[in-house]
């Protein structure tokens, strides 16, 4: 059983680092808002992380994890004040060029080695801080749910006209929830850099934020713990299912990415809800069998 | 709550959708705004509420101006509405949309909810109750559960103009409340405004409905290609040579 464990050790960490990431997109969409800005948001974050561990190892990694989070934070106000109004498709790519952007600073930047990146970054991020972090994002979006400010984010989603009519600051809760977003994103790439060891420009490319896009998706964006669960299943099956792309003669990476799009086609034409909307679909099915 | 508009107009390009407006509603008065297809009446709430800003012209809420505020801070001076077209929240259901309508009166405090307070759970209680309270003032308390968009037309508006009401205006702007109700519904809508205005609530609504206008209103304005034609009682304005022409066009 522990050699199980340690050998699926890195998978599992990954399955929390994801399952954040797709959170992180989530508290956006939670609000109708299609934000592409979390690759440089988790950009900033990681390498916010990695230069403290480097440079002040004696810093708590408490106090480096709030660092990491509470970067990306600031820099999404100024971004998300011109951005969020924007609609739709052009706020999608707003965003898309602001992660952009923050990848070719890094690339270009020499303190941080360019392209090459930070390298021999302690290894900080056990998994229960995984476990703590991403149990406490679950309980702050689970609240959210329900409350005054969750009603007004479902508002926002279904009808932003309708809820500015109705003393809702429509602005101000867009704005928050890119916040968030950001804050999520820089926290889950801070704990990925002190797992890895390293961080480099390429791992937060534009393909990084279709994953956690992707993962939230097909998890399921009408339930808060669907994007959670969507990061779960594309980040296991992929491994589950290596031998099989080996047999196709398929190299893991890209074997990885023809899963991803295969299953969020499956899951768009005939689960348009998401994973988690499965179980009450096979019980309405069995139903109406009956 | 006293509405007055003085010169309010409203362009788009060369057209003057709200040309040089100007009436006033009084305190717990229902107030009817008709005039034919294309008079700037939509426009014309669309202005008081914020979504639109006037070309030039003042409004104002017992004499302060609201014409330069953003939708959510007339809202919060008291103002809600309903759409001529309707928009509800089609994902929520019923008591959802109406709870989401309290949002202004309520106290926030998401920290308390996130701490688990119990003072957080007994005003989302409370918050509840007054939704289903208002579902039941309109004839929906037993659909209250189901998702808005299952309703038909006359039962979505019913829907709309409680979640209006749960922000406890003191100014309630309806578009078209009977469109495409039966006259049993539409009966109930005029018992409802009338009691609404006796709490002391003022209503301002648009209605093309000529005979529930003259019961309901006790004053009307007329618009005709975004001006004021004629202002008065119903029964003044049935008599007035202008709001016939405009209604029935000109004799030869």
């Amino acid at each position: 059983m522990s050699d199980l464990f340690l050998a699926y050790e890195s998978l599992i960490a990954f399955v929390f680092i994801n399952g954040l990431l797709a959170l992180s997109v989530y508290a956006t969409l939670s609000c109708g808002q299609l934000s592409l800005a979390n690759a440089g948001f988790m950009a900033i974050g990681a390498y916010t992380g990695a230069l403290i561990t480097l440079r002040a190892p004696a810093v708590p990694f408490l106090a480096v994890l709030a660092a990491s989070a509470l970067l990306p934070a600031v820099v999404a106000v100024p971004l998300g004040l011109p951005v969020l109004r924007l609609r739709g498709v052009f706020l999608a790519i707003a965003t898309v060029g602001f992660g952009e952007v923050v990848r070719l600073f890094f690339v270009n930047w020499d303190y941080t080695n360019g392209a090459l990146g930070l390298v021999a970054i302690p290894q900080r991020t056990h998994l229960w801080t995984l476990v703590v972090v991403l149990a406490l994002s679950l309980y702050l979006f689970g609240r959210l749910r329900g409350s005054r400010t969750g009603y007004a984010l479902e508002a926002i989603r279904e009808d932003e006209t309708a809820a500015r009519t109705m003393g809702i600051h429509t602005t101000a809760h867009k704005l928050s929830m890119l916040v968030l977003g950001a804050a999520l994103a820089g926290l889950a790439g801070s704990l990925e850099a002190h797992h890895t060891f390293i961080v480099s420009p390429a791992g937060f490319g534009f393909g990084r934020v279709v994953d956690m896009l992707v993962q939230a998706v097909v998890g399921g964006t009408a339930a808060f713990y669907g994007p959670v669960v969507g990061a779960a299943f594309l980040t296991v099956l992929p491994e589950l299912l290596r031998e099989l792309g080996a047999r196709l003669g398929l190299a893991p990476g890209p074997f990885r990415l023809f899963l991803n799009g295969a299953i969020l086609l499956v899951v768009i034409l005939y689960l348009p809800n998401g994973l988690v909307s499965l179980p009450a679909r096979l019980r309405r099915r069995a139903r109406e069998a009956a | 709550m006293t509405l007055s508009l003085a010169g309010v107009s409203r362009a788009f390009g060369g057209v003057r959708a709200v040309d040089d407006a100007t009436f006033t509603v009084g305190d717990a008065e229902v107030h009817g705004l008709i005039g034919p297809n294309g008079a700037g009446k939509t426009t014309l709430l669309n202005l008081i509420s914020g979504l639109l800003q006037p070309t030039s012209g003042r409004i104002e809420l017992d004499g302060e101006r609201i014409d330069r505020l953003p939708p959510h801070r007339v809202a919060r001076k008291g103002v809600a509405r309903t759409y001529q077209n309707i928009r509800l929240f089609a994902g929520l259901s019923a008591v959802d949309n109406v709870v989401v309508g309290e949002h202004q009166r309520r106290r926030a405090a998401f920290w308390r909810r996130l701490c688990l307070f119990p003072s957080a759970r007994r005003e989302e209680q409370a918050a509840r109750e007054a939704a289903e309270a208002l579902l039941a003032r309109v004839g929906m308390r037993e659909r209250a559960a189901l998702p808005a968009s299952s309703f038909s037309y006359g039962e979505q508006r019913r829907v709309e103009i409680a979640r209006a009401l749960a922000s406890q205006p003191t100014l309630l702007l309806l578009d078209e409340p009977t469109a495409g109700m039966n006259p049993n519904e539409a009966a109930a809508v005029a018992r409802l405004v009338r009691e609404v205005a006796r709490e002391g609530r003022t209503v301002l609504l648009i209605e093309h409905n000529v005979r529930l206008v003259m019961e309901l209103c006790h004053h009307v304005t007329v618009l005709n290609f975004g001006k004021v034609i004629a202002r008065g009682t119903p029964a003044g304005i049935a008599q007035d040579p202008a709001v016939i022409a405009a209604y029935l066009g000109e004799g030869p």
